[in-house]
């Protein structure tokens, strides 16, 4: 391509070899970009959106009591130098039932766990807790998601590890099985260093 | 729609789609309830009937939607600014749509939050700067110019740069063999 056409005119024995490879090059182009769709079309999709708002401190929020018995929950009630677990549950969300044991678990080995109730009715909640235990310590009525959005939280259920000045440390998606309970104390330990 | 493998509440909004996870025992059921035909397909529309109707009330949440979900502002205006951020914003729940297409109740919380903060005279940028601090880049579909996305933006400059530079060669050649062929 870069070869003048004028000693290419002359000397075309030289020039052919260079020009037969370039030849190739839009098939291979090509054949670059068939593996790269297809590569995006193997892939598994991952459909769950992690907070961005790691590492950052709690936002300001007061949140009323979701449940008779238990008090309500606001941003004061992490800055007490010990990490504390935040779970985001509602009794209509069905894995959150299921990982209930694993709260027990977690509550057993030492953790503490407040709880925020998305867009939950107090009966439901009532209903929800006298089924599958109840492990919180506090549990806070967020009806318009806006502690939700305000951590970055995309769904329920989800549990953020909050470190004892009220930094969210970590985030885990999705419901909490049992082989993730070892993995939540480590990191709950490691909020507490 | 199968639950994802981190068993994340994710939910369509619409009434049909929402017996996705549902589905598939019943799937399961009638290949395996082999031969006992019209009393088994009858048992099966029941059960489909029961799990169409009764799975949103199970799987989604009774409250009323935010207050501002679903109405508008009253100033025009406002309401304008309001509806251009919605549009550009994606809906966690059902991931290929914007919250102002969405009925999932997250979208909707986020709207009645988007049109309260307008109202108060936020500016929709600040808004969509304070998603993007708690979901990063996915929560907009209007891109912006960062570290990673930067090519995006310069390989259509670049390319026509490279057409530009490629056909000024093919037009310098044509003179040049032409003046060759005439010598």
């Amino acid at each position: 391509m870069s070869e003048r056409p004028a000693p290419a005119a002359t000397a075309t024995p030289a020039a052919t070899p260079a020009r037969r490879w370039t030849l190739w090059l839009p098939l291979l182009v090509f054949a670059g970009f068939v593996a790269l769709v297809t590569w995006g079309l193997m892939r598994q999709k991952d459909d769950t959106v992690p907070s961005r708002f790691i590492g950052q401190p709690l936002p300001e929020f007061a949140l009323p009591p979701a449940a008779d018995g238990k008090p309500g929950l606001s941003r004061a009630d992490f800055a007490t130098g010990k990490p504390r677990l935040l779970n985001v549950f509602a009794s209509w969300c069905i894995p959150c039932g299921v990982e209930a044991p694993q709260l027990a678990q977690l509550v057993a080995a030492g953790a503490e766990i407040d709880g925020v109730a998305i867009r939950d009715h107090k009966e439901d909640l009532a209903r929800f807790l006298q089924a599958n235990g109840n492990p919180y310590a506090r549990i806070g009525a967020d009806n318009l998601g806006k502690v939700q959005l305000a951590i970055g939280s995309s769904g329920v259920p989800e549990t953020f590890v909050i470190d004892g000045k009220g930094v969210i440390r970590y985030q885990h998606i999705g419901d909490i099985r049992p082989d993730d309970v070892a993995m939540l104390l480590g990191k709950l330990r490691e909020a507490g260093e | 729609m199968i639950l994802p493998k981190a068993q994340h509440l994710l939910l369509p909004p619409a009434g049909g789609a929402r017996g996705g996870p549902v589905v598939l025992p019943l799937r399961h059921r009638r290949s395996a309830g082999s031969s006992r035909t019209r009393e088994g397909s009858l048992w099966i529309a029941c059960l489909a009937a029961a799990l169409a109707f009764g799975a949103p009330a199970i799987a989604d949440d009774t409250m009323p939607p935010a207050p501002y979900a679903y109405r508008q502002l009253d100033d025009p205006a406002k309401e304008a600014k309001a509806q251009a951020l919605m549009e550009t914003i994606r809906c966690l729940t059902c991931q290929s749509q914007s919250i102002a297409d969405s009925d999932a109740s997250m979208a909707g919380d986020m709207r009645s939050q988007i049109r309260q903060r307008i109202a108060a005279g936020e500016q929709p940028e600040a808004i969509r700067k304070w998603l993007i601090e708690r979901y990063g880049d996915y929560i907009t579909y209007s891109p912006r110019v960062t570290r990673l996305t930067w090519p995006l933006f310069a390989a259509p400059v670049a390319i026509l740069l490279l057409a530009l530079v490629l056909l000024r060669k093919r037009f310098t050649r044509t003179a040049g063999t032409g003046e060759g062929a005439g010598q």
